[in-house]
């Protein structure tokens, strides 16, 4: 909300610099945004002086002025009547932004060429003459801005209000804060207004039927008004907030909002049928054309104004096309009102129509400052419309909002701020937000103070109200810093987490960059990695109000993330990538419930496994690149037993058939690794190989050993064996691994791939493999006539187990 | 004879002499010493001398066979000890092979480090879901439905009762709902709000803490976010608490350090005001208790919340939010 330094001069004595207040303000809760100066829209006005008058060429009731800008003469078209040579008047230059809006640039006007603009008060917002341009004082001198020639200054506060102080979006509200802290008196405006008689309830009536939606309406009627612009001075307050005028009737309630906080609605009355006002809620269907001439349509929780026909307005949301001032009206129902903060809340939340007025009263307005703004309102719309309140009010208030005393505890408070405060402290810092003390109990109890809020403080309910209430009057700063007692106990950190750690510092080892990808998806995604119907990533949580199309549900997969970071760096020309990411990705299982949040580590690897150098050329990277890392993350975790099994033709969906494997831990499935599906690439526009491994960390977590038990180390030396032989090409390599390791399990200590060879001399379809195994005796040296035999069985059951045969 | 044996050793010390690396003496030692070699040559020929001569023979061949074996480790020590011999070593401005090293994303780095001093402090820490119910994210937290207080976070829905969500806050109700006081914990993770320009991504990441206990005080509060501050940042980085406004906490602070980047001179990141506001605070509103079944008589707590995207922007000073996300690796690897 905006303020001027001006304005608030009105009702409090500003003693402090401005910048001085606005910090102030902000510790106290009014946190400045931004002060400026108001006149800055003058920077680029200066006096100057008409040296020159000519007849326009091509057109009777404009001249041509050449004007001395003071640091230049320019041309500058003209239809004022009263310019003169040697007069001087502002001049402002292209650029200028004046306050009603328009930017002047330099024109071509008529054929000629106007490089300026000789102004009127009216056009620079200075004034209400605008029958011709500004006359200034002879001894100003040209050239000098007009701002600072004119002494012109005053600063506009933007405040940002935070939702719990409706009161504080007044300039009295801003005031009231100032004089607390200042210690100063609020002088607040004249809101009395003396009836002589009580004419109104002859007039016009006011039926509440909607009396939740509704608690409080206040009427008041004027009538012989004049419709025509505000004098200055209303022109200028609203001007230093920001608010364009219109005229005299609605600059009034605009005025009056400002300056209460009480939002105003100015009927004409003669347009109101039965000249009566009914408040009721609106049919369902029923629809009703704004003041910005848009049709809405209603339902049967939306709060209408009526007269005894029609709808007129939503209540305190937008006034009616058919009842709004126009320039021949002459009487105006002024209203009044209290609306309730959730039902307006609603309605401008469906209708989208956040206006000023619902603004704040889904904030919630004074309950009891209806009637004082009604009156303030009217008093000032008499002296500026030439016409006259007619005597009396109406007063409708069907649900009385009462105000709540609360019972402070002085060492409640204390011990929740940390401060040694005195009672009386206490009840002054209250008071000077014109809280009031009870006086009764205070000789009774000498902890406890009655507090009762003011009607505008709806923010207080609770005794912790009160407390922030003095520790921000009281100043945070000035509460002692002190630190709360922690025990010595605390409790480790869970699996998850360390599991995390520790996997980012393994994939650094391992050279990969840790990525974080947004958790949202395209709701195509499912398509892109050519998930099977079946897929429970295909069940997706969906964003209903999703910023962009690519962000419409979340994530089921961190694939497509990390294909993206692979698309933006190739577009950066870097091509050889190794990244990880770990993240939650959601599945939505059951739509009753919240959706399974599973953590993942994908990890990709594409481009180059050595760049080119010189020690050697550059080696693109492959399958087995990635799974050496799945391989030496898993034995780090020391989680052994882990098996790699072909996946399945029909389950590669995003992994290309033939060059994908499931990682298998304790018979479940861990996750995956493989090349990326050609299709997929090309469905994030890739066309690079791209190798890739994902890793469920809550089923990794259970295979996590909480201890690792010591064993011995080897005593007595091992005897190392080969064995080659030739198997059919499609055998997979760990199977004869293990089969090799059951025999003899006590001697043999380990089997290890020497080298797989396919081609000449071996026949075309079979390769040969060649193992090493490690023989080794917990008890004893071994002898190389113990191992033969062993040797020679492993060799005979890979021969008979895969129909192998021996190297000739 | 003993012109022979002089010279064999002449011409080996030449040799050596001219030897470049290891390998040369190896080969030097075998030509003279190896099986095959001259001076082993010249012990199998003693055998043919007369006899009177093969004591003196033998004799003076071994000492030739120590004495070369001698050169031969001398010459070896001599190569791998000093650098500028005539071969001069190596050419030690090659790059190595590539060990590569991957890097930690700079959100992470931050995190952690906030995550560090908590948990050092006597902080837990707290997970829990990213897609909330309503009620653990506004509800329970004393957002009740249609009240303004819901604007200030633009939400993600995913049904009336669902949302992403939008601050870590959601864990204060549910750790709370789950064990009775004492309550130390920090809530990482990652959050959503629908925003999206230079300052805002749809999704950022916070930390966020909680304190409940007897006697914790605004004081309380104040001191572990110094303590919190002054490491994160420095001691010279001074603290300014003022009022705001969260519906969970009653009094609510904002807080706000000296700007990092000019000392509190104003300059374009703290929009000259000197300060920038980094931390959302403030005494647990006595509605949660409520909520959760606390005695709001007896216990009293702070909480306060932090962006982590926020405070490594500061750190590493980078001026775009969405660099965090694109994941470019010139940006990654500088961190």
């Amino acid at each position: 909300m905006k303020v001027s330094l001006s304005w608030l001069n009105d009702y409090v004595n500003i003693e402090m610099a401005p910048s001085d207040l606005a910090e102030a303000l902000t510790m106290v809760g009014l946190e400045i945004e931004s002060l400026s100066e108001r006149y800055r829209y003058l920077e680029t006005v200066y006096v100057g002086r008409i040296e020159e008058i000519e007849p326009h060429p091509n057109a009777d009731k404009l001249h041509l002025c050449r004007v001395d800008t003071g640091r230049e003469q320019i041309s500058v078209v003209c239809g004022a009547p009263n310019a003169e040579i040697g007069m001087l008047s502002p001049i402002a230059l292209p650029g200028t932004e004046f306050p009603e809006g328009f930017v002047l640039e330099k024109n071509i006007i008529r054929g000629q060429t106007s490089a300026g603009m000789l102004c009127s008060e009216g056009e620079l917002g200075l004034g209400e003459d605008r029958s011709g341009i500004m006359s200034l004082d002879p001894s100003l001198s040209v050239g000098a801005q007009l701002a600072s020639a004119l002494g012109l200054t005053d600063t506009v506060f933007e405040i940002e209000v935070t939702p719990n102080r409706p009161d504080c979006l007044s300039v009295i509200g801003v005031a009231r804060e100032i004089a607390a802290i200042q210690n100063s008196r609020l002088t607040y405006p004249d809101f009395k207004l003396k009836d002589n008689d009580n004419c109104i309830s002859q007039q016009t009536s006011i039926k509440i039927e909607a009396p939740d939606h509704c608690p409080r309406y206040v009427a008041r009627l004027l009538e012989d008004i004049q419709i025509k612009p505000s004098p200055f001075w209303l022109q200028d307050r609203l001007l230093s907030v920001g608010l364009r005028p219109i005229n005299n009737i609605v600059d009034v309630t605009n005025f009056v909002l400002m300056e209460t906080g009480q939002p105003l609605h100015a009927f004409d009355f003669d347009r109101l049928s039965e000249n009566r006002i009914v408040v009721r809620t609106a049919n369902k269907g029923e629809t009703f054309i704004t003041l910005d001439q848009k049709e809405r349509l209603l339902d049967a929780e939306i709060l209408m104004i009526c007269d005894g026909e029609k709808a007129v307005a939503i209540g305190g949301v937008m006034g009616g096309l058919n009842s709004e001032i126009e320039d021949d009206s002459t009487r105006v129902l002024l209203e009044s009102a209290y609306f309730n903060p959730v039902s307006i809340r609603r309605t401008a939340k469906q209708l989208g129509l956040g206006t000023d007025a619902a603004y704040r009263f889904e904030r919630g307005v004074d309950p009891g400052g209806t009637i004082a703004a009604a009156n303030r309102a009217a008093k000032l719309m008499a002296e500026v419309s030439g016409g006259r309140a007619v005597g009396g009010l109406i007063d409708e208030y069907p649900r009385r909002q009462s105000v709540k005393s609360l019972n402070l505890s002085t060492q409640k408070t204390n011990r929740l701020l940390g401060t040694r405060l005195q009672r009386k402290q206490i009840e002054n810092l209250l008071k000077s937000i014109e809280f009031t003390i009870g006086q009764k109990t205070a000789a009774k109890d000498k902890d406890t103070l009655v507090v009762t809020p003011p009607s505008f403080r709806v923010d207080i309910s609770r005794p912790e109200d009160l407390m922030e209430e003095v520790a921000r009057l009281f100043g945070y700063n000035n509460i002692p810093t002190t630190f709360p007692q922690m025990p010595a106990t605390s409790r480790l950190a869970t699996k998850e987490i360390n599991l995390r750690n520790r996997t980012r510092l393994l994939m650094n080892g391992f050279g990969f960059r840790e990525a974080i990808n947004y958790s949202f998806a395209h709701r195509q995604s499912g398509d892109h990695l050519r998930l099977k119907a079946a897929d429970p990533r295909r069940q997706l949580v969906n964003i209903l109000n999703p910023l962009t199309e690519d962000q419409a549900a979340m994530r089921t997969s961190l694939v497509p993330g990390l294909l993206q970071t692979v698309h933006y760096n190739f577009a950066q020309q870097i091509k050889n990538l190794r990244v990880f990411e770990i993240g939650k990705i959601f599945i939505n299982e059951n739509p009753q419930q919240l959706p399974t949040e599973n953590e993942m580590l994908a990890g990709l690897w594409t481009g180059s496994r050595y760049e080119a150098s010189w020690h050697g050329h550059e080696a693109q990277c492959d399958f087995y690149d990635i799974k050496g890392v799945v391989e030496g993350f898993l034995n780090a975790l020391q989680i052994n037993d882990v098996q790699f099994s072909r996946l399945p033709e029909k389950e590669c969906t995003y992994t290309r058939p033939g060059y994908s494997a499931q990682i298998l831990g304790n018979r479940t499935r861990l996750g995956l690794v493989g090349q990326l599906h050609p299709q997929v690439l090309a469905n994030f526009d890739l066309a690079q190989a791209a190798f890739l491994f994902e890793l469920n960390f809550d089923i990794l977590i259970p295979l996590l050993k909480d201890t690792t038990v010591f064993k011995p180390t080897p005593k007595f030396p091992a005897i190392f064996r080969d064995i080659t032989i030739i198997v059919n090409k499609a055998l997979e390599t760990q199977e004869i691994i293990s089969t090799a390791l059951k025999q003899s399990p006590e001697l043999v200590e380990d089997v290890r791939l020497l080298s797989v060879f396919e081609g000449t001399p071996i026949a075309p379809g079979n390769k040969s493999v060649s193992l090493r195994v490690t023989y080794r005796s917990p008890q004893k040296t071994l002898e190389d006539e113990a191992v033969t035999p062993i040797h020679q069985s492993i060799a005979d059951r890979l021969v008979k187990a895969f129909n192998a045969s021996l190297p000739a | 004879m003993d012109n022979s044996i002089d010279q064999i050793y002449q011409e080996a010390l030449q040799e050596l002499k001219a030897a470049a690396n290891r390998q040369a003496v190896e080969d030097i030692r075998v030509r003279y010493l190896g099986r095959k070699g001259i001076v082993t040559q010249f012990l199998r020929n003693i055998s043919k001398l007369p006899a009177d001569q093969r004591p003196a023979a033998g004799k003076q061949a071994n000492q030739l066979k120590n004495l070369l074996d001698e050169a031969c480790q001398e010459t070896i020590h001599k190569l791998e000890t000093t650098g500028e011999t005539a071969a001069g070593g190596i050419d030690v401005s090659l790059p190595g092979r590539p060990a590569p090293c991957g890097s930690l994303h700079p959100i992470t780095q931050i995190n952690q480090r906030i995550c560090d001093i908590f948990t050092q402090m006597g902080f837990d820490i707290a997970e829990g879901p990213e897609v909330e119910l309503d009620y653990y994210n506004f509800e329970a937290l004393n957002f009740p439905k249609d009240h303004p207080a819901r604007d200030m976070q633009d939400t993600f829905f995913v049904s009336d009762d669902v949302v992403l969500r939008t601050h870590t806050s959601p864990l204060q109700i549910r750790t709370m709902e789950k064990q009775p006081p004492p309550v130390r914990i920090i809530m990482p993770g990652k959050v959503y709000r629908c925003d999206s320009d230079l300052t805002h991504t749809p999704m950022f990441h916070q930390v966020e803490g909680l304190l409940v206990d007897e006697n914790i005080s605004f004081g309380d509060l104040k001191g572990t976010l110094t303590a919190f501050v002054h490491q994160m940042f420095d001691e010279q980085t001074s603290l300014r608490f003022r009022p705001g406004f969260f519906p969970f906490t009653e009094p609510s602070a904002e807080v706000d350090i000296l700007c990092v980047m000019c000392r509190g001179k104003g300059c374009r990141v703290c929009s000259r005001t000197g300060w920038l506001e980094i931390l959302g605070s403030g005494m647990v509103h006595p509605a949660l208790y409520e909520n959760v079944g606390y005695d709001a008589d007896r216990y009293t707590g702070f909480a306060f919340g932090m962006g982590v995207d926020r405070i490594a922007m500061l750190k590493f000073g980078i001026d775009d939010i969405r660099k965090f996300f694109e994941n470019d690796i010139r940006f990654l690897s500088q961190f």
